[in-house]
């Protein structure tokens, strides 16, 4: 997680924005908003939280202020209290600098102890984008773990790694979307999702999603 | 072997279809994966997961397997109970794990 690199790599493949979401934590993504100060990259912090029913779910949000209660109630849910840390890599904090500023206390790639229907509500309770990752994916997705879409929950929106998906997969209304799912700087911009936006603000792609008032996503 | 037999050997609760124990049962399945199930779940069989999310009762449904066992004294959601007794399928419940579950029933004879 080095945040100039992250800025940087999205500026080269040419991306406006990008969401930052760390696994059930968001610690990091102020740095990256800061080291994308001036440079026009608009930077949304988000986490990709991982329900007991071992769902990811993207939550994208304006501003740090508004992901802050997000974080706690997720930081307060995370299962795997006494995990050994020493079998994953190092959960690094940094600053805008790259500087490594310390280290993440708690096991961060296990499951918050929440519903995905919880998670949802959370997420779109606080004002931001609750979308499903990965649809697509053999695990952690909504689809391999529940087996379908929900009828009940209040997505905004399906994320998958690959471009069609087979109908009969999703028998569902919500838009599709893709993005990169980067976990290292070289895979940022290898999937993205273009946006007819007045803005690039969270509530114009709010819009986009739903279609309304001419915006509109113009290829996932 | 019926659904109502093994309730009482293994001490199972009931938290819904208690009127749909006399069903016979004609295998049984563990998994948590819910798209899994869908591939494998066997018909007329006993499902054991420790899922409780409303969409087990539709999957269950779907397959048309007999009943649902959630292990590890998982309870079923508010919403996954509702229903589950709408469509009158009974799903039970154990303090064991789905490994204990499954070797208990097998040694009851259950063995596909």
């Amino acid at each position: 997680m080095y945040p100039r690199r992250i800025v940087e790599r999205a500026r080269q493949e040419g991306l406006d924005m990008i969401a930052v979401t760390d696994h059930n934590a968001a610690d990091n993504a102020g740095a990256v908003i800061r080291a994308a100060a001036g440079t026009g990259l608009t930077v949304f912090p988000g986490m990709e939280i991982s329900s007991e029913e071992d769902v990811h779910i993207l939550g994208i949000f304006e501003t740090m202020e508004a992901i802050d209660p997000v974080l706690k109630v997720v930081a307060r849910n995370l299962a795997g209290a006494g995990a050994k840390t020493d079998f994953i890599r190092d959960q690094v904090l940094v600053d805008e600098q790259d500087e490594v500023t310390g280290f993440h206390s708690q096991f961060l790639a296990g499951s918050v102890l929440m519903s995905v229907f919880e998670i949802v509500e959370l997420i779109r309770d606080r004002g931001g984008l609750a979308i499903a990752s990965h649809v697509d994916r053999e695990s952690f997705s909504l689809i391999s773990q529940l087996g379908f879409v929900p009828p009940d929950l209040r997505l905004d929106a399906l994320e998958a790694s690959v471009r069609i998906l087979p109908a009969a997969l999703l028998p569902t209304a919500l838009p599709l979307v893709a993005f990169s799912d980067a976990h290292c700087a070289g895979e940022i911009g290898r999937r993205s999702t273009g946006f007819l936006l007045a803005e690039p603000q969270l509530s114009e792609i709010r819009l986009a999603l739903a279609g309304a008032e001419g915006r509109r996503i113009l290829d996932a | 072997m019926t659904l109502a037999e093994i309730v009482e050997r293994l001490s199972l609760k009931v938290y819904a279809g208690g009127g749909r124990l006399d069903r016979p049962l004609a295998g049984a399945y563990a998994g948590d994966l819910l798209s899994d199930v869908i591939a494998r779940g066997p018909k007329d069989g006993l499902w054991i997961t420790i899922q409780i999310h409303p969409n087990i009762v539709a999957v269950a449904l779907l397959k048309d397997m007999a009943a649902i066992l959630l292990a590890n004294g998982r309870e079923p959601a508010a919403d996954t109970l509702r229903r589950a007794e709408d469509e009158r399928l009974p799903i039970l419940g154990s303090p064991l794990s789905v490994y204990e579950l499954a070797g208990r029933l097998y040694a009851l004879g259950l063995h596909e």
